[in-house]
């Protein structure tokens, strides 16, 4: 039998490992090779998730083939990257972000963001294909041999955000994907790592935190060690949203630091933002360092006598970084949103908070409802993932935060899981992951991690600049496992054959308990739902015919959230999309 | 001679290899000197690229004080070693340890020991290692594409306002 790959399409940088079917412990990573220069291939073991998008004869001819792909004519990677600092215009970057934004048109050209008329922009759909594609290359290049690919998304990803990411799959040409939630394949990692020890180390009941900070998004996860007919079983029991803060808002904010009032280009800050990173990890690394030294150089051929030299202090270091996004809060800090007054550009939503430990006392104070009435929610290990743990210090700061949340309520201590390689470990996962699904191992249980709603304008008189309250009703409770359809709700709806009909839809990450046709009254002012895409159909037949029917949702063996209207006393069925496409259209000029 | 070539198919394939060896050697002799040692400048290159080391080397640095070539150098150090790291793995030519006495056996590997000092008599040789030395183990150098002129070490930068 052939193998499995596991892809990590990251926010800023992408991995992939391949296991085989005949044992567990065949997980290895696959070198990407990319251009690191016009005309050069060098293989990474990580694809920078950077798109450059060069005008007709930036480079020369024939320059920018790729072994797979000897007309490819846009730049993928390391080379993407280090070049789209100095002509920023037509780089894309943080393209999932994107896909996750419910703000923009996410299917339409509008990456890069803000990118003169001239420049030939792509969708965050395509962009996450361009990365996908490439990876697709580096396989046949290695001589894979594989029939399925597992690709990770968020925990935090919706059901729209989810469908791209497959979407993007199927325009790279990848068959047989499943999706896999990236805190999930982290602990994957973990348990490929740990092997049967394991046992030894969580014991039933446990709650494990998986606290995942990648470069540009922090990614949360709860897993609770069930038992099954005496085996221990793993059941992730609740995700946190999107937080779009990571690595990469470290090295900006000490880079800005040490910037202040100097004046530098935005190449020059861009070695300055890198040269921060190497100095952050040289001080993490070696606690007896005071302060390192940091250089950056002139633009021009002359370099000695034109560099501007800078210092980074441990002082500024742990000023910055450890107290400034790993703050010792209380559990009841919650995190700060600064309110936006007036008119505000349509842009990434950045966290506004740095605080990843605020986000975290939000986390688990949010998922209340699993907290047995305690006001949070007791983790009793936890498992770190992402580069930013490469330094102790920031991991021995968040453990020492929530055990004193843990220790004032009266719990004890947290333990650590130790993980594996922190960049690559979700790609091994999901590779690893490939392999459970064929009945080894143990597999993370849980289902879908968000309960789903059809929202449905309430009967009353309209009233001129009053938007009548929208209640929700729920058609796909939380905790669906892939594979399952929910019960059909009783509540009917008339179609009209021939016309566009658009649902509103809703998600939640914390009501757990409702159940296919609960009812949310106002969801578009209740704390507890967030607005997705809205859901289209299009009825064909004959036009004008009213036809009655019920919604039914189903989660498809993919991962994916499928939504169908069964005629009521019929055999009609049609498929409800989610529309990825925003009402009002934004420029993206 | 040509029985030979008959009779002993080592002999022919000697021969044609030797052919080989030889219209390849035309065939170098033929392209431009920048396609024969494309690879070295290509690592020339991706040192510059890198660690800033044509600009660095090229400079007149005399009338500099040190802590302006030590600021410099900390660029061409870190982005150079970044190269090196990432095409060469290294380990010492000896595992002795640098100013420790050490014995030269007979029939040394005179490829990775070189002698120096007092040079007479016979193996084995009583010394003291001066220089543990180094064997690249590894090479993995990029792939470079033919449309590329490897003459350009680094092309012009202009930036368009």
């Amino acid at each position: 039998m052939t193998g499995v790959i596991g892809i990590d399409l990251g926010t800023t940088n992408c991995a992939v490992a391949q296991t085989d079917m005949d044992s567990a412990s065949s997980v290895r990573t696959i070198p990407i090779p990319q251009l690191t220069s016009p005309g050069t291939i060098e293989d990474r073991g990580l694809l920078p998730s950077f798109l450059y998008l060069p005008q007709t004869g930036e480079f020369p001819d024939g320059t920018l083939a790729m072994p797979w792909d000897p007309g490819n004519a846009v730049i993928t990677g390391e080379f993407a990257r280090a070049h789209g600092v100095k002509a920023p215009i037509r780089l894309v970057a943080s393209a999932k972000s994107w896909l996750s934004y419910s703000g923009a048109d996410r299917s339409s050209q509008i990456l890069p963001w803000g990118a003169p008329p001239d420049v030939e922009k792509v969708s965050p759909v395509e962009a996450s294909a361009r990365y996908l594609k490439h990876i697709g290359g580096a396989l046949e290049r290695a001589n894979c041999d594989y029939s399925e690919v597992i690709l990770t998304v968020p925990a935090s990803f919706d059901a729209a955000a989810r469908e791209l990411t497959i979407e993007a799959a199927e325009v790279a040409g990848l068959k047989n994907v499943t999706l896999v939630e990236e805190p999930q394949a982290a602990l994957y990692a973990w348990l490929e790592k740990t092997g049967d020890r394991f046992r030894k180390q969580v014991e039933l009941g446990d709650v494990i935190l998986v606290v995942d900070v990648g470069g540009g998004t922090t990614d949360l996860s709860l897993i609770r060690v069930t038992e099954e007919n005496g085996d221990l079983q793993l059941t992730r029991i609740a995700v946190g949203d999107h937080i779009l803060l990571g690595g990469d808002n470290m090295d900006l904010a000490l880079a800005h630091n040490l910037a202040r009032d100097r004046k530098l280009d935005s190449s020059q800050f861009a070695s300055l933002t890198y040269a921060c990173r190497h100095a952050k990890e040289l001080l993490f690394a070696d606690p007896k360092l005071k302060k390192a030294p940091i250089s950056v150089v002139s633009r021009g051929s002359t370099l000695v006598g034109g560099t501007l030299k800078f210092e980074l202090t441990r002082e500024e270091l742990t000023r910055i970084l450890v107290d400034g996004f790993m703050p010792r809060v209380t559990i009841t800090e919650l995190p700060q949103a600064v309110r936006r007054t007036g008119l505000t550009q349509v842009a990434l939503p950045y966290a506004q908070d740095p605080a990843i430990t605020r986000h975290l006392a939000g986390f688990l104070t949010r998922q209340a409802r699993l907290a047995e009435g305690r006001s949070f929610v007791r983790p009793t290990a936890i498992l770190f993932n992402g580069g930013v743990f490469r330094a102790d210090v920031l991991k021995a700061r968040v453990i020492e935060v929530v055990n004193g949340w843990l220790t004032s309520d009266g719990g004890s201590p947290l333990k650590e899981l130790e993980g594996a390689d922190l960049e690559l470990a979700v790609a091994r996962g999901a590779a690893y992951y490939g392999w459970v699904r064929y009945g080894h191992g143990i597999r993370i249980r849980g289902g879908t991690a968000r309960a789903y709603y059809v929202g449905v304008e309430a009967a009353m008189p309209a009233v001129p600049g009053f938007e009548p309250p929208v209640r929700a009703v729920c058609v796909a409770p939380f905790g669906m496992e892939e594979g399952t359809q929910a019960d059909v709700p009783p509540q009917e709806f008339a179609l009209v054959v021939g016309e566009p009909t658009v649902f509103r839809f809703f998600a939640s990450s914390v009501r757990r308990d409702d159940r296919v046709d609960d009812v949310v009254e106002d969801a578009v002012r209740s704390d507890e739902l967030e607005e997705v895409a809205p859901i289209e159909t299009s009825l064909q037949g004959e036009p004008g015919q009213l036809v009655p029917v019920n919604l039914q949702a189903a989660v498809t063996e993919v991962g994916t959230l499928e939504l169908r209207c069964l005629q009521k006393g019929g055999a009609g069925r049609w498929k409800l999309e989610l529309n990825v496409r925003k009402d009002q259209r934004t420029d993206a000029a | 001679m040509a029985w030979r070539v008959l009779l002993h198919g080592d002999y022919a394939s000697d021969l044609l290899e030797g052919r080989k060896e030889l219209e390849d050697k035309r065939a170098r002799a033929a392209m431009p000197t920048e396609r024969v040692h494309a690879s070295a400048l290509m690592l020339l290159a991706a040192l510059q690229r890198e660690g800033r080391f044509i600009d660095f080397v090229r400079q007149d640095v005399a009338g500099f004080p040190d802590e302006d070539i030590g600021a410099a150098a900390r660029v061409v150090h870190a982005g150079c070693r970044r190269i090196i790291d990432q095409f060469f793995r290294f380990q010492p030519a000896s595992d002795g340890s640098e100013g420790a006495p050490m014995t030269v056996p007979a029939g040394f590997d005179a490829q990775r020991i070189r002698l120096t000092g007092n040079v007479t008599g016979n193996p084995p040789f009583r010394g003291t290692l001066k220089h543990h030395g180094w064997i690249i183990t590894e090479v993995k150098m990029p792939e470079i594409s033919d449309a590329l002129d490897p003459r350009v070490a680094a092309p012009a930068e202009v930036e368009l306002s």
